[in-house]
């Protein structure tokens, strides 16, 4: 048994995400990504004098779309509350923020585990916040832009309720499928519209108190999400074995290396005075309203994957791969519509497009294969016009070079040959060419069946239709 | 023509136009600005283009309220491509980007903004002596201070450099100038006017208000500027209507008059003589004069100096130096940019209150402050609630004193925050108040009467005060000793 079988770790995560709303939170300047910097922004966003806060209604509606899909309670009173610090993208001293009394509570994330079951992991809260700005630091100075100050962000706390950086990983997957088949955010760690940090500590399994926790930021790939959680916990129980004392601090996962750096002690919490924002009045969601909400939540991932074994016979686990993502949800269901044939399609994605499109990291929205040509293909197959074999012969030259099923077999001359005149022609010149075995086989020796069918297919390379050339070829040696 | 009533008569009869009424009054600031110190700039050209402009008007005289009305604004108010120091260095230079919606309204009512007024630094002073730019002088006596923070613009109306003005109250910063310098001086209900473009001091307690010689000028001015403003989110949907229309629509003899006896401790003999003479006239008049009890007014100077502060602390932390007004040179980090501009750029009030709130908000101590303040300021509320059931206005003094001598109380912070104890807890509850000339003291200095009006009912409020107005007559001016 190694040192880190004896111990557990005890991880929550930190989610902030991007509201995917036309305006800002608090002003009617455009929430846009990768303009020029300080382009997108007006008196309120940089906090000039005088300048008020005016809620986005449609913030908060796509908060509370998240807080319904994930089951939690959504409060009909809530409160902005100011969080005061100084730092130079921070154009007012405070972030409007919630604090004693966010708009959610409660709730889970279901995740799926190694094993296949399920389980939810469970939300502490959910609440807005505004973002602020980005500092980028120059040789002899740091530069500040602001348009991304003021841009609508729910922040969402788990409970400390994962155990293993697997768990971690799943459920950040899952929260960002939750929060893309909702249309609430991109959820794109690399552009930063979806940041994680994450609160690990270690203890002995078994025991009921929690160790000193270590907060990690910078996670910003989805690639190293378990890595980092992983070498953290690691390092931890490396430092307890050795008899040394975890420190509360920051630490930063610095993915040239694979490790995470101190970025900063923790010396008793930061003092954010908080108090009640007074430019604002208390946040009310009516029932009406959330219903009203409730009606425009979309199928969620879970309800998709139940749909898709009930309607389309798939199993268990094909279908959560197949909902993992809405964009790939969607791909299989055009494929199946269009060919008809669930099983098929839901083969042909999985076993054929998803590795390939792993391998050249595309994503299945910008997949070389169109619903339209994958469903083509299945049709033709469906139909016999070609073999199974022929077919993956033409998928990959589809995924290599985007072409429709048609011109692929027509370029290649694979076509299946059904045509009876067409391959009458070709039986009867091989029948011509091999008396002697025509003898054998007018005399009993039926097992010959095969060698002429062979010949054939040599002959049309393959393209001949089996089922048609066997009755054509039986059809024709009984006529000799 | 002294008052914007009169002027606007003047109009209607062709007695003069906007160009000529402007062109006096720059010419009178010229002159007596500096002895005053009540503007802190004044762009002629800027005033001159405007006034031409509205000549030109003259057709729609009928549509614009404030037609050819040159009207002071407090200069912690915004107006684009005007200054906005709100009376520190750390905004010295700084310019306007965008107008404060109540400036919008009044002008787009046809007034002419004339100039910026001197005023305590971030509204917070009683006096006018804390502005980085030099106290204001009482027009009445120049050795005394018109009152803060509003100052500049309570002395700019007093001393006739313009017709109305703007100033801010969030503890009594319009109601106590307007009492030390002889005017007219009303704070609205909390909510009734939008502070969006106003210099944030303590946000859940500011309010925009006017100044003004008569009643019925500060009805006119209200009614142009108040209502909901969608930039404000705490600005109320209630409707205004006509104030000026409804001046006579309450009459003194079916005027119930709250008097708060337990509340007017501290006042000085010569107010408190002047304020019972106000009320034996109401009462004359046919007015009911019931006593009330708001036992909680004794805590408004405490829960207002935690509560202010509070605010503050937070709502002044964008002054960093960073993005713009006063920044420090010759900085070697992020901390000593921050520190510096801020030590250079704030006075003492300011970094005393500064402190006080970033004291009272720190984890440990919140509960035992920002919290108390709120649950005292809730009693507060409800003391006004039920005194109101049994009148239909409260009467105060305005003021505890009349003017004092400029350096008289600068080095004592509370004797200095007691000149508000008859307006804090007003701010405090949320309610309009006005505070009307009722009086001269032994020492010719006026004497202010502050009714204080039910939440959202200014329409009553500026008609009671109209009827003691008539009652009362003829007020003297400064200077006309």
């Amino acid at each position: 048994m190694s040192a880190r079988d004896k111990y557990e770790a005890v991880i929550g995560l930190e989610v902030h995400a991007q509201l995917l709303t036309s305006s800002k939170m608090f002003c009617s300047c455009p929430n846009v990504f990768g303009a020029e910097p300080n382009t997108k922004i007006c008196p309120v966003c940089t906090g000039q004098p005088g300048a008020l806060p005016v809620v986005n209604r449609h913030a908060i509606e796509l908060g509370v779309r998240v807080g319904l899909a994930l089951n939690s309670t959504i409060h009909p009173v809530s409160i902005f509350a100011r969080k005061n610090y100084f730092y130079p993208d921070l154009p007012k001293g405070y972030q409007i923020s919630q604090y004693e009394q966010p708009f959610c509570t409660g709730g889970e994330v279901p995740i799926q585990l190694k094993d296949g079951t399920q389980r939810g992991v469970k939300l502490t809260r959910i609440h807005f916040e505004e973002d602020v700005g980005k500092s980028t630091h120059h040789g002899h100075g740091t530069r500040v832009d602001l348009n991304r100050a003021c841009v609508p962000l729910i922040e969402m706390v788990s409970e400390p309720d994962m155990r293993t950086a697997f768990e971690a990983g799943q459920y950040l997957r899952a929260l960002r499928n939750i929060l893309r088949y909702t249309q609430v955010c991109d959820g794109n760690l690399e552009e930063g519209n979806f940041r994680c940090d994450a609160n690990i500590s270690v203890r002995l399994k078994g025991a009921q108190e929690f160790g000193t926790k270590v907060e990690l930021k910078n996670i910003n790939s989805f690639r190293y999400v378990e890595k980092a959680i992983d070498y953290e916990i690691d390092r931890q129980v490396e430092m307890i074995e050795l008899g040394e004392v975890i420190q509360q601090q920051t630490r930063g996962w610095n993915a040239a290396k694979g490790t995470t750096e101190l970025m900063r002690l923790k010396e008793g919490a930061a003092d954010y005075r908080y108090f009640p924002e007074p430019d604002l009045a208390p946040l009310e969601i009516t029932t009406d309203w959330q219903n009203e909400i409730r009606k425009q939540l979309p199928e969620l991932p879970q309800q998709k994957s139940e749909r898709f074994q009930e309607s389309y016979g798939l199993s268990p686990y094909d279908a959560s791969v197949l909902t993992a993502a809405q964009e790939l949800a969607q791909y299989f269901e055009t494929v199946t519509n269009l060919s008809q044939n669930a099983k098929a399609s839901a083969n042909w994605v999985m076993n054929e497009l998803l590795g390939r499109l792993n391998a050249a990291s595309v994503e299945i929205d910008q997949s070389p294969v169109s619903t339209e040509h994958l469903a083509d293909l299945i049709r033709r197959i469906d139909s016999n016009e070609i073999s199974g074999k022929i077919a993956k012969t033409v998928f990959e030259a589809m995924f290599a070079t985007a072409k429709a099923p048609e011109t692929i077999l027509n370029e290649k001359g694979l076509r299946q040959i059904s045509d009876a005149k067409q391959l009458e022609k070709v039986i009867q010149k091989v029948i011509e060419a091999n008396t002697s075995q025509v003898v054998e086989y007018k005399n009993g020796k039926t097992k010959l069946l095969g060698f002429f069918v062979g010949q054939v297919m040599k002959e049309t390379k393959g393209q001949a239709n089996p089922g048609v050339l066997n009755e054509l070829v039986k059809k024709l040696l009984d006529s000799q | 023509m002294n008052t914007i009533q009169e002027l606007l008569e003047g109009y209607k009869k062709k007695a003069t136009q906007p160009s000529t009424v402007a062109g006096d009054f720059l010419d009178r600031i010229e002159s007596t600005n500096p002895k005053f110190n009540a503007y802190l700039e004044v762009l002629k050209e800027k005033v001159i283009a405007r006034a031409k402009e509205l000549d030109g008007c003259a057709g729609q005289m009928e549509n614009l309220p404030l037609y050819g009305i040159p009207i002071a604004i407090k200069d912690n108010i915004l107006v684009k491509g005007w200054s906005a120091t709100a009376g520190s260095k750390i905004l010295e230079g700084y310019r306007s980007p965008y107008t404060a919606t109540t400036v919008e309204r009044l002008e787009a009512a046809g007034a002419i903004v004339i100039g910026k007024t001197n005023c305590d630094e971030f509204a917070m002073g009683s006096s006018n002596e804390s502005s980085a730019y030099g106290v204001v002088k009482n027009p009445w006596d120049e050795t005394r201070v018109p009152g803060g923070s509003s100052g500049g613009s309570a002395a700019a109306v007093a001393a006739n450099l313009c017709l109305g003005a703007l100033g801010t109250d969030t503890g009594g910063s319009i109601r106590q100038p307007a009492s030390l310098c002889g005017i007219v001086g009303m704070k609205p209900s909390y909510g009734r006017v939008s502070r969006f473009g106003v210099v944030a001091y303590a946000s859940s307690l500011d309010q925009v208000g006017p100044f003004g010689n008569c009643v019925w000028d500060n009805a006119r001015l209200l009614e142009v500027m108040a209502g909901f403003d969608p930039r404000d989110a705490t600005t109320s949907q209630s409707t205004v209507g006509s104030y000026t229309g409804r001046l006579n629509s309450k009459t003194l003899n079916a005027t119930t008059i709250g008097v708060a006896r337990d509340w007017l401790e501290g006042v000085d003999p010569e107010v408190l003589k002047s304020f019972e003479a106000a009320l034996a006239t109401m009462k004359a008049a046919g007015a009911k004069i019931v006593d009330v009890a708001i036992p909680h007014a004794r805590y408004g100077l405490s829960t207002y100096y935690i509560l202010a502060p509070s605010e503050a602390s937070s709502n002044l932390a964008r002054y960093d130096g960073v993005h713009y007004g006063h920044r420090a040179k010759g900085v070697d980090s992020v901390e000593s940019l921050y520190s510096r501009s801020r030590g250079e750029g704030f006075g003492k009030e300011v970094k005393l209150r500064i402190m006080l709130g970033t004291y009272a908000l720190s984890a440990g101590y919140f509960d035992a402050f920002y919290t108390r303040a709120n649950q005292v300021r809730a009693l507060l509320k409800k003391d006004f609630e039920d005194g109101f059931q049994k009148c239909d206005t409260i009467a105060v003094p305005t003021s505890p004193c009349t003017a004092f001598r400029i350096g008289e109380k600068v080095d004592d912070p509370i004797t200095m925050y007691l000149s508000d104890v008859f307006t804090l807890p007003v701010n405090l509850a949320g309610l309009p108040g006005i505070s009307i000339p009722c009086g001269l003291d032994d020492k010719k200095l006026p004497i202010g009467l502050q009714l204080i009006g039910r939440s959202y009912d200014e329409a009553s409020l500026f008609s009671i005060a109209h009827q003691f107005e008539k009652l009362r007559g003829h007020f003297p001016r400064a200077g006309a000793k």
